[in-house]
């Protein structure tokens, strides 16, 4: 399906920004290329008010160009797009601009200039009324109101992050583009960002979020897209890893089935297991994201011997891990610890394992098929 | 119709550039050194002339020589200006916000204009004020002749509003601020050796002159602010093409 077809919308209550109409983004078909070489190309989607959105890509995606391209700065070769309600037209440059913000990837400050100077300047720009109300409100948003006369040159990369982030409330916008936002910050100030752009969601305004930060997206964005060059997926998070991976189920033992394959074959819902290979990593909240696990795969059926081999191999201080493939972990989860139990195994848990966003992100970035997934 | 130059958003631009100015102790050494120049010499040659010298010196306009400083001190700031910008990433978030390109520009063209002025007529009054105070007597009014005079104060914004054009347009076309303050300083120097020539009565200084270079300058000057509105364009300003 083309990314076109990839097209959805956030269903989120929007109760705080009622009788904003349409979308907040709505991107049809969009193209850059300078020259022989091309940005991004077909970018389709539709972003709703209060939404906060996480693009993601590797470096050399087009991420950085697609604000660019919605932000006004830079005009798209090809395609067409709303934004906040306005279409982007150079003649409309200005009206958008007045309604966004944009917070590049690097602060962009002026370092001779105090915090509160560079916000000024700012807040004329934008022709905010009352600037020195709307300052403090900034600032004390980002918690930096007391470092207000501070030379921005003297300022902390975290500081100067979070400098920007309340230049980029000053004009009160509709849609905020945030390029890596959190980028250089402590887990604290990481946190209070993160605090922030809740806060605005709340508030009715939309967040277009560029990260590289995995993690990140998954928390806080309501739906996440991948790009590279085209749009490879878009969705909510949860979403695309059922789109892309079967459910699976997690087994933890005390110590190795001596044949495990007798044990899961045959079981209701189990398509397959395999054994979690020692260097896969946990994933948050749950197991950890399943890599290969070289020798160990099997269907229901398969080699037992060369499963307990694999399983002596990946054994741990904490127990053996085996994966089950099952279309159904409520269905599969009690077949499964009866016949453990009844192989006489020492289960130590059993419980879905959820794969991570990363996980997705992987799958589709090393992926060479260039059409977007619905 | 296009939308009115929003007297705001130029003044925030202005005064940003005049806050940097103040503190940036490069541009403030530049702004100091290159009037010093143009005011050292003739004030050392003036000094040094006897009393009978008074009536050769009429054929001779001192004080136009130091129309090199309007022409020389805006080059040098213009020239930085977009393109220190651009090096340090503050571009970027002032082209996101509502701000037109022409407010923009007046505001980044005020900047240096004023200072530059501003520095121009100090220097003029400090060496009408020297020679008045410690010249031999005949000497000044001698130098100090009105049409010259009156050229000084005309001529003087004229030079600077010119050679600010010629800065920022190097500036936005350059990737490197040495050589853009270089490019315009050397672009600059034909007004500058005009001056100097016109100092000396090698270009005889006439009110036909005066008027065929005035209305020579206010062409230049229309031709710079459509030339740099084309060069200033936002697209080849943030992406890596215009690097």
């Amino acid at each position: 399906m083309s990314a076109r077809g990839a097209r959805q919308r956030g269903d989120r209550p929007q109760a705080a920004h009622a009788g904003r109409e349409g979308p907040a983004l709505s991107v049809n078909g969009l193209c850059k290329r300078f020259g022989d070489r091309v940005a991004f190309e077909d970018v389709s989607f539709e972003i709703g008010y209060g939404e906060v959105f996480g693009f993601l890509g590797p470096n050399g995606a087009g991420k950085t160009t697609t604000v660019r391209t919605l932000g006004t700065l830079i005009a798209p070769t090809a395609g067409t797009a709303m934004v906040a309600g306005i279409p982007l037209t150079p003649e409309n440059g200005v009206e958008i601009r007045r309604r966004i913000s944009i917070m590049p990837e690097s602060p962009g400050l002026y370092p001779r200039l105090s915090v509160r100077e560079n916000l000024e300047c700012f807040a004329d720009l934008y022709e905010v009324p009352d600037p020195r109300d709307r300052i403090d409100r900034a600032l004390r948003a980002v918690k930096l109101l007391e470092r207000d006369r501070d030379l921005c040159g003297a300022l902390s990369k975290g500081l100067r992050q979070r400098v920007a982030l309340a230049r980029a409330l000053l004009g009160d916008p509709a849609v905020v583009f945030l390029d890596e936002p959190t980028a250089g910050l402590d887990p604290v100030a990481t946190r209070d960002v993160h605090e922030l752009i809740a806060s605005l969601r709340d508030s009715g305004v939309t967040i277009f979020l560029t990260t590289h930060r995995l993690e990140e997206a998954e928390r806080l964005c309501d739906r996440v897209a991948i790009l590279n060059t085209r749009l490879r997926t878009i969705g909510r998070p949860a979403e695309l890893r059922e789109r892309l991976f079967a459910r699976t189920l997690s087994v933890r033992t005390r110590t190795p089935l001596t044949d495990p394959g007798r044990v899961f074959a045959g079981l209701a819902g189990v398509e397959g297991w395999r054994v979690r290979a020692a260097d896969e990593a946990p994933a948050p909240g749950a197991g950890g994201a399943p890599g290969a696990a070289p020798g160990a795969d099997g269907a229901p059926g398969a080699d037992g011997a060369a499963g307990a081999r694999a399983a002596d191999g990946a054994a741990r201080s904490d127990g053996t891990t085996y994966l089950l493939e099952v279309s159904d972990p409520y269905a599969a989860a009690p077949a499964a610890t009866r016949a453990l139990v009844a192989a006489g195994a020492d289960v130590l848990s059993i419980g879905e394992w959820h794969h991570s966003l990363e996980d997705v992100y992987l799958q589709l970035i090393d992926d060479p098929a260039p059409e977007a997934r619905p | 119709m296009s939308a009115p130059v929003s007297r705001r958003r130029v003044g925030a631009i202005l005064r940003r550039e005049l806050r940097d100015y103040r503190r940036n102790r490069y541009m403030l050494v530049s702004m100091g050194v290159i009037p010093a120049v143009f005011l050292a010499e003739p004030l050392i040659y003036v000094l040094r002339l006897p009393p009978s010298a008074s009536v050769p010196l009429s054929h001779q306009h001192q004080l136009l020589y130091m129309l090199g400083i309007p022409a020389l001190v805006p080059a040098l700031v213009a020239a930085a200006s977009v393109v220190t910008e651009r090096a340090q990433g503050t571009l970027e978030p002032v082209l996101t916000t509502p701000v037109r390109r022409e407010e923009l520009l007046l505001g980044k063209a005020l900047a240096p204009l004023l200072p530059s002025v501003a520095v121009s007529y100090l220097v003029y009054g400090l060496f009408v004020c020297v020679i008045e105070l410690f010249a031999h007597p005949g000497v000044a009014p001698a130098l100090l002749q009105a049409p010259v005079v009156i050229a000084q104060v005309i001529f003087t914004p004229l030079i600077a509003a010119f050679s600010i054009w010629v800065g920022l347009a190097i500036s936005t076309l350059s990737r490197d601020i040495r050589a853009a303050q270089q490019l315009s300083m050397l672009c600059n120097l034909p007004v500058v050796a005009f001056a100097v020539l016109t100092a000396f009565n090698v270009i005889h200084p006439t009110l036909g002159l005066a008027v065929g270079a005035g209305a020579a300058l206010l062409a230049a000057y229309r031709v710079g602010w459509r030339v740099v509105s084309a060069l200033f364009d936002r697209e080849r300003l943030v992406s890596a093409r215009g690097r």
